[in-house]
């Protein structure tokens, strides 16, 4: 192989092999490729987005503030979904009263007091494996748990305890990584000058680690609160709120604004093919806004110390 | 390592029984000791070990053995550390010499598979025994780790950790100030002392972790290494500034650098690994002595680089 | 803090290596409230499977074995054919898995080896916002614009039908599948890389021949994940699919069908009347029972895939 090299004037062959790479044609087909397979699913982000902005646009234009402001109605003139985000808004008060402190408290055991012991092992591989449960299997539970078993009916109550018990997993996994990501050589420093395990974990460990806390519960509250199969499990669908003294709120019969959506999607008329594109857009501005916010955060904070 | 250093274990112990027996019977290595703290403590030599645990030992290690599960990585240690010396750990890399170092506070205790035999005295008082709080035992034994670690903090938060969590009520500024002036870093920190431990350089740094160690008023500084990060002049900074602290502090620092041992220590102990892969002492003595007249030929072999 | 030990030859005491009884105290109560919190997260774990198991069980015992094999599924009228909703589901995972294995691989492929730094920076935000769309966006999506600009135009199906449910399902476990396989992909250590480049291999070959075989466990950790996903997404299904009540067998993608999630929607919807008449709520857990065990299957084993990849490198 290399004695024709050298019988040709070496430096000619040398420049043309070095030159000659520009001509990998199958290659630029593959990045073309690649680069479009990127690009339809974004484009599907923005033909989502734009078909579900401009079908809303009648109702935007025709009545924005009585829109967000009026209660369900079977009559499209009327229909608006205060109700729904209210309802939403109470269900992710209980996801984050409940799933953020019992899901945090779970990973800062898991990860800073157990020991690593095949038990340990086997409650993080089944929290794992929580987190790949189907939402409606959530729903499950609610249903036989807390509506049925506690006797809590289809409530408020149920609803958010059942979102909250979605959450939970999600909640203990970004934890636990956020804790993982923490240097051992904190801790041994902590440790070292004579701090208790909760003096570690309190002083430099939490604040260490909030920020992917802090971003990884956002994310999941904002997967929660998009979040509709498990809230029709447990009767979100039928019912609107009575009243709104927040007693009759929790105990009555209640909606969401994704439950909206789905029963709302399912009306012939094409008025509410409106209606449902404006109360989505409401939803994903909620949703889009949470989500950059927790983006942000984790920009910020990444380049902290 | 483990293979080529084997025969030479073999060759040059041939009466030595394979367990270590030869740690805790080698009566020169324990009157080797005496004599280096007699002679630095100007007392009369020959005392044995009950004279020198009775006044000078702020250590006492009786045949401590470290495991991590079913591994021993240390085997039958015997020796004591005495107080306001500065004793150096030399031995070849995974001799278990950090082990034994983490033994002296309990940070073998973070590890989850970590256990001892074997006894740790301090000041009198078995380290191991029930109802021995870590956390005070870490508070009066401080350490410094080989990397640099000062929290993501600013210097004073980094200085005034230890005493905030130890219940300290006086004044704070002043002790952060007194223990950055003993750590030698005061003059390079006063004016930033809001800034980022973590903004100095590796140097500055090591000396920030010294000063947070003593920050808390310990009574012993464990050193892991403290240097392996460092450039040579941050290295010499560090050796001098260990000179000065052990008027007042009792240090034991590990080190892979025989140089670093010679220039500033008081007492070498020398390690090594068995067959087993579990370190042991092969001897202790004066610095001096370890290093221009040792008493074993795996020493002497180590010393003038011929292994490890 | 207890003075230091500044005299010479001071001896200890036990007691002199005690923290302070209050700071003990504190210690073990914040501990055993973080325990507690494990425990009932465990606790809660545990309640999922004991609920589908209990009502599953009931249904199974009292069930007439036949009727789970009739032709179709029709709860409300004692017909509780598994294959029809087991068909369904398989139907939509499979349309879904042919737009969203090669959209997402190619997209993480894409972000991993080609993409520079700043389009990185901008072009992963856009997934993730991708990924946060709720399923019941979708699902009307589905059946407002693909159904009737993209499948009805092309094959004249009707308005719901199972293709248009797929396609939707495929968009959703798209970021998934291309987010968890760019991660594999970037586990693969950079020598690698240097290795076919410093062999003269071109960027073409050095990923495809080079990095994407180093990752596949990962990359199939991420496939059987984005099946799962699939099979267990339920919102888009109970609007585009057009399987509302019930359905008989059904194959063809282009027709409406039913799946296991679908399923149990429209019960649980109608379940307040439904309850009390014969098995229809405890069925309900039955095919709940199923859908976990699948899932967690797969998931199982996409666990497994991953475990491989970290202990490779």
């Amino acid at each position: 192989m290399t004695a024709p090299v050298q019988a040709l004037s070496a430096r000619g062959v040398v420049e043309r092999r070095l030159r000659s790479d520009g001509g990998d044609r199958l290659g630029l087909v593959l990045q073309v490729a690649l680069l479009l397979s990127l690009l339809i699913s974004l484009g599907v982000l923005v033909v989502l987005i734009g078909d579900i902005v401009v079908r809303s646009l009648p109702v935007f234009a025709e009545r924005p503030v009585d829109f967000l402001g009026s209660a369900l109605s079977s009559r499209p003139a009327r229909a608006g979904i205060l109700q729904g985000i209210l309802g939403s808004v109470l269900l992710m008060g209980f996801v984050a009263a409940l799933a953020l402190p019992l899901g945090i408290g779970a990973a800062v055991y898991l990860e800073e007091y157990a020991r690593d012991t095949r038990a340990a092992r086997l409650i993080r591989t089944n929290i794992r494996n929580l987190a790949g449960v189907p939402a409606i299997v959530y729903g499950l539970l609610g249903l036989a748990v807390f509506v049925s078993s506690l006797g809590l009916g289809r409530t408020l109550v149920a609803g958010g305890l059942t979102l909250a018990v979605l959450v939970l997993p999600v909640v203990v996994i970004t934890t636990s990584e956020a804790l993982r990501a923490v240097p051992a050589t904190i801790r041994e420093a902590a440790f070292g000058v004579g701090a208790t395990r909760w003096e570690t974990i309190r002083s430099h460990v939490l604040p260490y680690a909030a920020p992917g806390i802090l971003t990884g519960t956002i994310l999941s509250l904002a997967r929660a609160f998009g979040e509709t199969a498990p809230l029709l499990m447990v009767g979100a669908i039928a019912g609107t709120f009575t009243s709104t003294a927040i007693g009759d709120m929790l105990t009555g019969s209640y909606t969401a604004l994704p439950t909206i959506v789905y029963s709302w999607s399912g009306q012939p008329q094409d008025e509410f093919r409106a209606l449902t594109a404006a109360a989505i857009v409401v939803l994903m501005v909620v949703i889009l806004l949470v989500n950059a916010s927790a983006i942000l955060l984790r920009n910020r904070y990444d380049r902290k110390w | 390592m483990t293979e080529s250093g084997d025969p030479v274990t073999v060759d040059t112990h041939p009466n030595t029984p394979p367990m270590g027996e030869q740690v805790h019977d080698s009566a020169p290595t324990i009157r080797r000791v005496d004599s280096a703290a007699a002679r630095t403590a100007e007392r009369p030599a020959s005392e044995g070990i009950a004279a020198l645990a009775a006044d000078n030992a702020v250590f006492e290690l009786d045949e401590l053995s470290c495991y991590y599960g079913a591994f021993r990585a240390v085997r039958d240690i015997s020796l004591a550390i005495p107080q306001n010396q500065i004793t150096a750990i030399i031995g070849p890399s995974g001799c278990g010499k950090s082990t034994l170092l983490r033994s002296f506070n309990r940070m073998n205790d973070l590890v989850d598979t970590a256990r001892i035999t074997g006894s740790i005295r301090y000041h009198g008082v078995d380290l191991y025994a029930d109802g021995i709080d870590p956390v005070e035992v870490r508070r009066r034994i401080g350490m410094v780790f080989q990397k640099p670690n000062p929290f993501p903090k600013s210097i004073y938060d980094n200085v005034a950790f230890g005493p905030r969590v130890a219940g300290f009520r006086g004044d704070m500024d002043q002790l952060v100030e007194s223990s950055l002036r003993r750590a030698a870093l005061w003059d390079e920190v006063k004016d930033k002392l809001r800034s980022p431990g973590t903004a100095l350089s590796g140097g500055q740094q090591q000396r920030l972790c010294i000063a947070r160690a003593i920050a808390v008023e310990p009574d012993v500084i464990l050193m892991d290494e403290p240097c392996s990060a460092l450039d040579p002049i941050a290295t010499l900074r560090i050796e001098e500034l260990m000179r000065e602290l052990k008027e007042k502090y009792t240090i034991v620092i590990v080190t892979h650098n025989m140089q670093q041992a010679a220039r500033a220590s008081d007492l070498t102990a020398f390690l090594t690994m068995g067959d087993d892969r579990a370190g042991y002492l092969v001897e202790m003595g004066a610095t001096d002595e370890i290093f221009t007249r040792p008493q074993h030929q795996l020493t002497e072999d180590y010393i003038t680089g011929r292994f490890g | 803090m207890g003075g230091a030990l500044t005299e010479r030859g001071t001896s200890l005491v036990p007691s002199d290596l005690q923290i302070a009884p209050a700071r003990r105290r504190r210690e073990r109560l914040i501990r055993s409230f973080f325990l507690a919190a494990a425990g009932l997260s465990i606790v809660i774990s545990g309640a999922i499977v004991l609920s589908l198991l209990g009502n599953a069980l009931y249904f199974l015992v009292h069930v007439d074995p036949s009727a789970l094999f009739t032709d179709g599924w029709f709860p409300r009228r004692g017909m509780y054919d598994i294959a029809t909703i087991v068909a369904g589901t398989l139907v939509i995972s499979g349309v879904a898995m042919l737009v969203a294995a090669p959209l997402g691989l190619g997209a993480a492929v894409y972000l991993s080896e080609y993409a520079s730094a700043r389009s990185r920076r901008l072009l992963k935000p856009a997934l993730e916002i991708l990924a946060s769309i709720p399923s019941v966006v979708l699902g009307f999506f589905a059946l407002t614009w693909i159904s009737p600009n993209l499948v009805q135009p092309l094959t004249g199906a009707p308005l719901s039908n199972m293709a248009s449910a797929g396609l939707a399902v495929g968009i959703l476990i798209t970021p998934l599948i291309a987010s968890i396989s760019e991660d594999a992909l970037h586990a693969v250590p950079s020598y690698l890389r240097e290795a076919a480049y410093g062999l003269g291999a071109r960027r073409r070959t050095t990923s495809l021949r080079v990095v994407v075989p180093a990752a596949v466990s990962g990359i199939i950790a991420a496939l059987l994940l984005g099946v799962s996903r699939a099979i267990g997404e339920t919102m888009i299904v109970a609007i585009a699919a057009g399987g509302t009540g019930g359905s008989l067998f059904e194959l063809n993608p282009l027709e409406p069908g039913q799946t296991m999630t679908a399923a149990m929607t429209a019960l649980a919807i109608g379940s307040d009347s439904v309850r009390g008449e014969a098995l229809t709520f405890e069925s309900l857990f039955f095919v709940g029972l199923l859908l976990f065990a699948i899932t967690l299957g797969l998931n199982l084993l996409s666990d497994a895939f991953v475990r491989r990849v970290r202990s490779q490198y």
